[in-house]
């Protein structure tokens, strides 16, 4: 295809955000519809990117390449494949929800917001895009300013905070990265990611090569213990700053080490998957009971996610533990696949219950769970979405935040049945955290005049929860047009994975040492 | 045949559907028409296909209806295996379910959330088919949870009362904690063998007979006896074995109906229902079928001892039914599998017969469910007078009626049962005959028979319910007398042949078969054994306490103070879990995060970075005095130690 679509939808809303800054600078009175129609037709246009997907390769598609910064050898080097592609698709069509979801509640500087969540899509579409390392850098970092703006401007009262513990953790992740990248161009001479891959690598350089990717990656997941900036940012941003943060930001972290660190360390992540392991199944589980206990609804989504992130990087990293108990990789795609599926699954399903907090929060201006009580006697409709959601994020069959957990659960037992049984842990306290959570909101007797005079959901309101619930149940219902883009893409990974970058003999040393 | 086999779950699909979104604009009318209509299909359908495997020589169907995934080449499917099981299942479901349909119009009358309970049970009735009629252990775990789903939604039903809320909640997790285990049981499953597919799995099970597998290292199980407990384990849960039966007396606060379709009729029997269609698994583990046995034993005889001291209606049919439920479990755990879904069925009958039963009485009662406020009801409404009274029959193993057969057949089969543990499950479930008879006949007496002890108001507006309450329970009722006599087809004849499997050294039904001519004899058989007596005994004892001499159970229970009080407090087990498990988990909780997040993560290594770096800074404040010449030199101090290490640092380490 010679139409530069990936392009397009990078530039198409970053120049959408800046027509509405102009148009607000200039006065006009309704910028919303605009903010609309970009993302509309953005999300339009990316729905082009899977029905002209080839599943039957694994080579980068869509490709755009051309030179960028000839001196350092930095290319403008664009491409999507059955990892990255999924997860364009998410972000416009958050963005879409996002924008809808600002509507009524944002009544300063709307054109400024609309703006900073359209220019943010583009970056963030440039991230999952990008194959050019320079160009990845500079959308990640660049995609940050929206966000800080967002919480900043925004945000709640302790958002100064927020922003500043969130801005610490990520600025120190992405610091090390940059080292990592930088000294992977001074040894290949290229910046291409692709190049990177092929990179042959000592296991020292390996090691600490990886050690940075985690450090970056880690904190954006987040995973435990780089977390704790999550619960506050999401306290202090607004619903639309909550769900991007959610459904779309925190995937990169888990794109990252499908993109990089696996590929590009193989035998460091062979050597030290056992941390990444330990860290995401301490998430499930320690992060299953603080969620438990949280008496802000937002902080207990927050605090959900991490524990649901966490299926994504054990699902990712199940790999070495197959190759070395079974010789083979067979378990490992149903693994992977199931982190990626949990990653689309927890856009849809964070995104909504964020909403769902919003929704709440623009009526009766509190996020305590102590304030509510019977909110099913006034807002019906509102309480069967939040119902529902609530047990998809408890992994209820039949809805998204199913498929990707029971995938791994099953790729797990397959690797170890500790992993199994930790991971499995959730179909308890993720019941526990998501249903206490409801019937504390929303059963019950009216608990209070603020819940007796609250009005249920309107058309806008109910447009925005229905698209989720219907995503939500279409892929609990029928994963496999998810799952089929990813297939050739994870085979190709996990076959380049299993092939060490080593040596000879220090890769059968290696393998010999993780028995 | 296909279309027929999707036709009987879609069928209540499309009516909850309707009748959940569009309640406002159909109506009530609308509501119950298209969910009851659905249901009439789907059992109609049921019948048919039970008579094309009983008279036709219908073959077993195994096909799936579409792919929900592949994932590393294991075809995850969506798909229907119909047997001889099955279509016995899916009968008696759309049956029971049809019944409660119809008796709901009547309960639910007055109710506001009219529309939303039809949409609930029918969607209820959908989940159960999906279940029994899966062919695949994916499905299975769908129908699995969502019928826990409609449970939780049912339960919750009247969300303003307190305890009805938290009894969902309860409920809910209580069967996560099953489903834990059986989940874990279905990765098991995958690792093993590679596939979801029932067919496959049972084929290559065999080989796996001397497959050892390590949870602990060192220490190595069989690999089918841990794949076995772990899916019994969801069994406890969704048939609320000891130690996973709390939640079912709470389920009560529920709406009658579905204490009756659910939390006795179908759902729970869930668990009996897989462990049946797993039975080429169960066969090949002995240590898990003494497992089965021994915890079906324990909630046979514990829980129906509960029942005795009960004065809610509801709660005392519940801890029959937790009861029953054990002798179901007893009779997998003795490989009698055939005998436990012959259970299940009749069970199915007369126990949803006694919920509705119940239920006509809550409603002339105005909802008072205390049986020490009834007494004398016969008078008043003789349909639920006579109908519960042939359930109660039923129940306690009256000969002729249903339950004599499915409960004798039990007890016989674990009598030859040589399965380690079924000596005590023998003693087990031969006390609980004697214990079942004087629960089911205290509450009968106290409710039907005696004087009338409500107040005037309730007694002045005493009446038969309407009939649409009470012919489901004269059709619940043939069933409960008649469909014992199919002891001869299911139980001894070749019904479940193919279908259920039996290793020849477990076969304990074979043995008593070859002894059995026929539903007459096996009564005269029985008359032999010790279970008629006691059945009697135990509906004399309740005769005597609470008809003849009703001070004497005070006395009883001042004398074994001791005994009395653990039985009011059902031993403890929810003081236990409320406690350590739901108490301990908070605690847990807030020691993780207010040490562990705020405390350590938090306090220590961020904030206290942030102070290190303001530390430097204030420090490093100092440095940036402002002079040119302090600029000046540090850099000619940094660019010497550059140096300094570029010549002897890096050089000499050979770089």
């Amino acid at each position: 295809m010679d139409f530069p679509l990936l392009s397009v939808l990078i530039w198409l809303p970053i120049l959408g955000g800046v027509i509405l800054l102009v148009m607000e600078a200039l006065g006009f009175p309704d910028i919303r519809p605009t903010a609309l129609i970009v993302a509309l037709a953005t999300f339009l246009i990316s729905i082009l990117l899977y029905t002209h997907f080839d599943t039957t390769t694994a080579t980068m598609q869509f490709q755009e390449l051309a030179p960028w910064i000839g001196a350092f050898n930095v290319n403008y080097h664009l491409g999507v494949d059955g990892i990255s592609m999924p997860l364009i698709i998410l972000t416009t069509f958050t963005t879409v929800l996002v924008v809808l979801a600002g509507w009524e509640v944002i009544k300063n500087k709307i054109g400024q917001y609309m703006a900073a969540f359209l220019i943010m899509e583009g970056l963030m579409n440039g991230v999952f895009a990008a194959l050019d390392a320079v160009l990845f850098y500079v959308f990640w970092e660049a995609m940050l300013v929206p966000m800080f703006l967002i919480i900043g401007i925004w945000g709640g009262p302790r958002r100064v905070y927020a922003t500043i513990k969130f801005f610490l953790y990520t600025f120190l992740g992405s610091v090390f990265m940059l080292v990592a990248l930088i000294y992977m161009h001074l040894q290949s001479g290229a910046f291409g990611i692709l190049d990177f891959h092929r990179l042959p690598l000592g296991m020292t350089e390996q090691i600490l090569i990886f050690l940075a990717f985690l450090m970056a990656f880690a904190v954006k997941v987040p995973m435990w213990p780089v977390h704790t900036w999550l619960p506050d940012a999401h306290v202090e941003a607004p619903t639309g700053g909550s769900v991007i943060l959610a459904a779309i930001m925190l995937k990169i972290g888990g794109y990252g080490f499908l993109r990089f660190s696996l590929p590009i360390t193989p035998d460091a992540s062979h050597a030290l998957d056992w941390l990444i392991i330990l860290m995401s199944l301490v998430a499930v589980v320690y992060i299953g009971f603080v969620a438990l206990v949280q008496e802000d609804m937002k902080k207990l989504i927050a605090y959900s996610s991490i524990a649901h992130m966490g299926f994504v990087t054990l699902g990712i990293f199940l790999v070495f533990t197959l190759l070395d108990k079974t010789g083979s990789t067979q378990g490992a795609a149903l693994g992977m696949e199931g982190g990626m599926v949990q990653m689309i699954s927890h856009g849809f399903i964070s995104g909504a219950l964020f909403i769902c907090v919003g929704v709440l929060y623009d009526r009766l201006h509190s996020r305590q769970i102590s304030d509510y009580g019977g909110v099913v006697n006034t807002m019906p409709v509102f309480a069967a979405f939040m119902v529902l959601f609530a047990l998809a994020n408890s992994g209820l069959p039949g809805t998204s935040g199913f498929v990707g957990e029971f995938m791994v659960i099953l790729a797990s037992f397959k690797a170890n049945f500790w992993f199994a049984l930790l991971a499995a842990t959730t179909l308890i306290l993720g019941a526990a955290y998501s249903l206490w959570l409801v019937k504390r909101v929303v059963f019950g007797e009216i608990a209070n005049d603020g819940v007796r005079q609250l009005e249920d959901i309107n058309k806008r309101e109910f447009t925005i929860l229905a698209s989720l619930a219907a995503v939500v149940l279409l892929f609990g219902l029928w994963p496999a047009p998810l799952v089929e883009v990813m297939h050739a893409s994870v085979d190709n990974l996990l076959v380049h994975v299993s092939a060490s970058k080593l040596p000879h003999e220090a890769g059968l040393a290696l393998l010999g040492a993780g028995n | 045949m296909e279309n027929v086999y999707l036709a009987i779950p879609l069928a209540p699909l499309f009516g909850a559907i309707v009748a959940g979104l569009f309640g406002r604009q159909i109506g009530r009318a609308g509501a119950h028409t298209v969910t009851i209509l659905g249901v009439a299909v789907s059992f109609v359908l049921s019948l048919m296909v039970l008579k094309q495997f009983a008279f036709d020589g219908a073959q077993t169907y195994n096909a799936s209806v579409y792919t929900w995934m592949i994932s590393d080449g294991v075809r995850f499917e969506i798909g229907f295996l119909v047997d001889k099981l099955t279509a016995l299942m899916i009968t008696v479901v759309t049956f029971v379910s049809l019944m409660v349909h119809i008796y709901t119009i009547g309960y639910m009358h007055d109710d506001p959330g009219y529309q939303r309970f039809f949409s609930y049970i029918a969607l209820f009735t959908f989940s159960m088919l999906m279940l029994v009629m899966s062919n695949n252990f994916l499905q299975l775990f769908f129908g699995w949870e969502a019928v826990g789903l409609v449970s939780y939604l049912l339960i919750g039903f009247w969300y303003q009362r307190p305890t009805a809320i938290y009894a969902n909640l309860k409920a809910f997790l209580v069967n996560r904690v099953g489903d834990f285990g059986f989940l874990l049981g279905i990765g098991a499953i995958y690792m093993a063998f590679n596939s979801m597919d029932y067919a496959t799995v049972f084929a290559a099970a065999p080989a796996m007979e001397t497959a050892g597998f390590e949870i602990f290292p060192g220490a190595e199980w069989s690999l089918l006896t841990v794949i076995c407990i772990f899916l019994f384990i969801g069994a406890m849960g969704k048939s609320a074995q000891v130690p996973l039966h709390v939640w079912l007396p709470d389920s009560m606060e529920g709406p009658t109906p579905i204490s009756a379709l659910i939390h006795a009729a179908t759902m729970v029997t869930a668990g009996i229902f897989m462990v049946a269609r797993m039975s080429p698994l169960f066969e090949l583990s002995e240590t898990a079928l003494s497992f089965v046995l021994i915890i079906g034993s324990i909630t046979a005889l514990f829980m129906g001892l509960l029942g005795i001291v009960q004065n809610d209606i509801k709660r005392v049919i519940a801890y029959s039914t937790l009861s029953q439920l054990g002798y179901m479990t007893v009779a997998l755990g003795a490989s009698a599998y055939a005998a436990g879904i012959f259970h299940l069925m009749t069970h199915a009958f007369f126990k949803a017969l006694l919920f509705l039963g119940a239920g006509s009485v809550i409603i002339a009662m105005h909802h008072d469910q205390d049986i020490r406020n009834m007494g004398g009801l016969r008078k008043y409404m003789p349909i639920t007078w006579f109908t519960s009274l042939i359930g109660s029959l039923a129940l306690i193993g009256t000969p002729f009626f249903s339950g004599f057969y499915s409960k004798d057949t039990i007890i016989e089969a674990v009598h030859h049962s040589h399965i380690p543990g079924a000596g005590i499950a023998y003693w087990a479930v031969l006390i609980g005959v004697f214990i079942t008879a004087l629960y089911s006949f205290r509450m009968y007496f106290l409710v039907f028979h005696g004087k009338p002890r409500m107040d005037d108001h309730t007694r002045a507006h005493l009446k038969e319910t309407p009939w649409v309450v009470t012919v489901p329970l004269i059709l619940l009722a043939i069933p409960s007398v008649l469909s014992g006599y199919l002891i001869d087809p299911v139980v001894f004849g070749d019904w479940f042949n193919g279908v259920l499997h039996v290793d020849p050294r477990h076969d304990v039904l074979g043995e008593i078969g070859e002894h059995y001519h026929g539903p007459l004899s096996f009564v005269l058989h029985a008359l032999a054994g010790p279970a008629v007596y006691l059945a009697i005994a135990g509906v004399g004892t309740a005769w005597y306490i609470y008809m003849k001499n009703p001070d004497i159970a005070d006395r009883v229970a001042q004398r074994f103070r001791a005994v009395y009080t653990v039985l009011v407090n059902k031993y403890y087990a929810d003081d236990f879990n409320e406690v350590v498990f739901a108490g301990g988990a908070r605690g847990v909780g807030q020691l993780l995060w207010r040490i562990g997040d705020v405390l350590i993560i938090d306090g220590l290594i961020v904030n206290g970075s942030a102070r290190v770096i303001g530390w430097v800074a204030s420090v490093v404040r100092h440095v940036q005095s402002g002079y040119l010449y302090h600029y000046a030199f540090s850099m000619i101090i940094g660019l010497l130690l550059m140096l300094f290490w570029f010549v002897f640092i890096a050089q000499g380490g050979g770089a």
